[in-house]
């Protein structure tokens, strides 16, 4: 193991809510949803039909752009709707849990007696090719391609962020076939990165791949910041990357010939009751989860992801696909009168103006946070600040306004390949001028994906 | 605050598009956001929380820290005064005689920017940007005691439609309004702008009335001790005098984050340097003032503390706000000492470098994207 790669900007966030490390079963849901907007630039095409019966590992509808991708059912049961919202766009496919467990057999294989093509043909029939990452535009990467190198998400940053060695837990042997699998079918360099408090001998002991341990603040388990410090991505360039957990479904596969469609999430945040780890399965109803387990006397908000990046769902909602955390938070809907000029003792801020802020490097009490934007949309005054939160070699403000005005050429020269939307968090989160800033960077990499494709 | 909250909840009505007071719509928000912070909240996706700082709250730590430099000005404002005539006051009297002079001055500037800020909200449809509680009282501070207030409000049109919103309004102007109006009194007022009788307001026959720096650009020495100069016990621009409450200024900004420590120091580092050189030179008196008088005469320390820091148009880049604030430092110094014409020179350098901003910052992202241009030619090689 490298020594570790220190990382010193950046921000630890630190809430209520933090989970107990036990994880309880919770594998009985009574339905899922397959969400293809968790997907960036899919148009689905389904290939079931209302009220048809599927078992694990059914196709439900594929790629339009890339027809032999599929996206397949994480339990047996029947379809039971589908959601439709603005244009006729399929928001959700409900598939109502018949508890049968009946699945699709893809045959237990060996990697060492398998071909690149067809252990890609493995990934892309059982739809386990939907967990691998692109980056640039973080999309599902075109089967056609092969990327310069790949990383291994090993850990996590975020506020209340879930501890992988408690999501892979017993797994080494999934996850080693899974990183073989990998590189037999990309042939490039494996990273797997993880940080400096990572201890689990499972995760230390994998073999196949180039360790690389970080340590540093927030966002230093972002693909992007780790990417720069291994070789930044020029353009035309592709990396790909997958969450340490999903190697386990793609181990699976191999060593019983089963989508295995478990995996373990963490329920967190401070209007959870008994925050803790729970054993799930893929694109789950929350409704089990949740159930007494939440605060009901304020208003809350259920988000699949974390503070940062995540998606707001319903209590009855469902989890999104590449997430393996829920947390639960306060509404932020009131009014307060003369909030800005109150010294606010409790309220969250790393502004100097708060007290909290002020005393930020001598405590690291936990914040209480709500949704409540303090404040509404104004131009960008104040500069400087961003460079603070984002470790990396690029100008946040100049890259922001070059995506305001649509600037491709600018956004190019300015870094675009090598960021996300989720890099821009803590700056949207510190932001004085309340702007969306993820949004805006997720658009501008959205119309560089359909100017100059993937 | 629930009879506040339920006065607002009636008018929203009335001010909706369609109805009669529609053309209050910026006005009412404004007034509705003063009172309560909104209960808008995060949208579906991204950050679900945010920093409890907001534009209001970081414009009054600004404000704030304007006061000791104000407060001052009002007392220094009545001590100029009853000094001039040769009369003795007490404390509250001097402080109440320069309250009294200044606070109209305060009164037009916010009454007449505020106002041209609403309406220009109300025809783009956007809500009224704070900006302007700063300018708005750094205006009269910068300018001297005497001026006529139609002036000062001429000066406030000029500057916020001229120097602001025609560019877009707060945060798209590239240079600092409050200057934009010192400037435009500068070059429209010469007279009450500059001289010896401006600085002090009614002024008796006792004393000369003379700046520093109005007796330096003559070829004079400087009358006032630097013990008066650094408390600011001197004859100039009702909020400029005081070196120490600047400094207590200064310090608050700082310590909140909310003025650029960069510029700030290179600023002081920059007028350093440029006065040792003249030190060095010493080819006039004006030459051989010590350097760190330079800071405690005129508005150099206002401009560096309050003016240059502002972010919008100063240099946006970190590393561009060392050149931006050392630049600043040299040109003021270069102008007072070299060009008898303009005894000031802090304005002028903080316009000129405003101008320039936007070309060092040019060059800092540049070099950025040549370092990626060439990190791409070097991979397309080995590849």
């Amino acid at each position: 193991m490298s020594e570790a790669i220190k990382i010193s900007k950046g921000l630890d966030i630190h809430l209520y809510g933090e989970a107990k490390p036990e994880i309880k079963d919770c594998l009985n849901p009574d339905s899922v949803a397959l969400k293809p907007l968790d997907y960036i630039g899919i148009t689905p095409k389904l290939l079931v039909d209302v009220g048809d019966k599927v078992s694990v590992g059914t196709p439900i509808y594929y790629a339009k752009e890339k027809p032999s991708v599929k996206f397949t059912s994480p339990i047996s049961g029947e379809v039971a709707e589908v959601k439709r919202g603005a244009k006729r766009v399929i928001e959700e496919i409900i598939i109502k849990n018949d508890r049968n467990n009946t699945f699709v057999d893809f045959g237990k294989k060996s990697i060492a007696e398998l071909s690149a093509e067809q252990i890609k043909e493995c990934l892309l029939e059982s739809g386990l090719w939907t967990l691998l990452r692109q980056r640039p535009y973080d999309v599902v990467p075109n089967p056609e391609t092969l990327p310069r190198y790949m990383i291994i998400k090993g850990f996590d940053s975020a506020p209340l962020a879930p501890d992988y060695s408690l999501l892979v837990k017993g797994e080494k042997d999934a996850l080693q076939v899974g990183i073989d699998a990998l590189k037999k079918l990309t042939g490039v360099n494996i990273y797997l990165n993880v940080n400096d408090n990572t201890t689990s001998e499972e995760i230390l002991n994998l073999q196949n791949v180039y360790i690389m341990t970080f340590k540093g603040k927030h966002p230093y388990g972002n693909v992007s910041i780790q990417a720069e410090r291994i070789s930044p991505i020029n353009k035309g360039e592709r990396i790909w990357y997958i969450n340490l957990q999903d190697l386990i479904a793609i181990g699976k596969l191999f060593l019983t010939g089963k989508y295995f469609a478990n995996k373990v999430i963490v329920l967190s945040g401070e209007e959870v009751l008994n925050p803790m780890y729970y054993n799930v399965v893929r694109h789950t109803c929350l409704k089990d989860i949740l159930n007494g387990n939440i605060n009901k006397e304020n208003h809350i908000r259920v988000i699949s992801g974390n503070v940062l990046t995540g998606t707001r769902v319903e209590e009855d909602g469902y989890l999104c696909a590449s997430d393996n955390q829920i947390t639960v938070i306060k509404e932020g809907d009131y009014k307060e009168g003369l909030g800005w000029m109150m010294p606010g003792f409790k309220k969250f801020s790393v502004s100097h103006t708060f007290p909290r802020g002020f005393f930020a490097r001598c405590t690291k009490k936990p914040f209480s946070i709500d949704s409540n934007l303090h404040g509404s949309q104004r131009a960008y005054v104040f500069t400087g600040e961003f460079e603070r939160v984002l470790p990396m070699d690029i100008y946040p403000m100049q890259l922001i306004k070059a995506c305001l005005s649509k600037d491709i050429d600018k956004m190019e020269e300015l870094g675009i390949y090598e960021v996300d939307a989720e890099d821009f968090a803590l700056c949207e989160v510190i932001d004085v001028s309340k702007s969306e800033i993820q949004s805006i960077i997720r658009n501008g990499l959205e119309l560089m994906r359909k100017e100059l494709g993937e | 605050m629930n009879f506040v909250e339920k006065f607002f909840d009636k008018q929203r009505p009335k001010v909706q598009k369609g109805e009669k007071y529609h053309w209050l719509a910026s006005t009412f928000e404004a007034f509705e956001s003063f009172s309560f912070v909104s209960d808008k909240t995060a949208g579906k996706k991204g950050a679900h929380f945010r920093d409890a700082i907001d534009m209001k709250r970081a414009m009054i730590v600004v404000v704030i820290a304007l006061i000791p430099a104000l407060l001052f000005g009002m007392y220094n404002v009545g001590y100029q005064h009853y000094l001039s005539h040769g009369e003795n006051a007490n404390f509250w009297a001097t402080f109440f005689y320069g309250f009294w002079r200044v606070l109209p001055m305060i009164v037009v500037s916010y009454v007449v920017g505020l106002a041209i800020e609403f309406a220009f909200a109300q025809i783009r449809n956007e809500e009224v940007n704070e900006g302007y509680l700063v300018t708005g009282l750094i205006i009269p501070m910068i300018c001297p005691p005497d001026i006529p207030l139609w002036q000062l409000g001429l000066a406030v049109v000029f500057a916020v439609i001229i120097g602001k919103e025609v560019f877009g309004g707060t945060g798209m102007n590239f240079m600092n309004p409050a200057l934009v109006a010192r400037a435009f009194l500068f070059f429209s007022y010469p007279s009450q702008m500059s001289g010896d009788m401006v600085w002090i307001f009614d002024k008796g026959d006792a004393v000369t009335g003379a700046t520093p720096l109005g007796e330096l650009a003559v070829g004079q020495p400087a009358s006032a001790t630097v013990c008066d100069m650094f408390t600011g016990l001197i004859p100039g621009c009702v909020g400029e005098t005081s070196f120490i409450a600047i400094m207590i200024g200064a310090f608050i900004l700082l310590v909140t984050n909310i003025a650029s420590w960069r510029t700030m120091l290179s600023i002081f580092v920059g007028g350093a340097i440029m006065g040792l050189i003249f030190n060095c030179v010493g080819a006039n008196d004006y030459m051989n003032v010590p350097f760190y008088q330079h800071f405690l005469m005129g508005g150099f320390a206002f401009g560096a503390v309050f003016m240059a820091t502002d972010p919008v148009t100063s240099s946006h880049t970190n590393t561009g706000k060392y050149i931006y604030g050392f630049l600043i430092g040299v040109m003021a110094v270069l102008i007072r000492v070299v060009n008898p014409a303009y005894p000031e020179g802090m304005m002028l350098a903080i316009i000129l470098l405003n101008v320039f901003a936007p070309l060092i910052d040019y060059y800092v992202v540049d070099a950025n994207i040549r370092r990626r241009k060439k990190r791409l030619r070097v991979a397309t090689k080995t590849r």
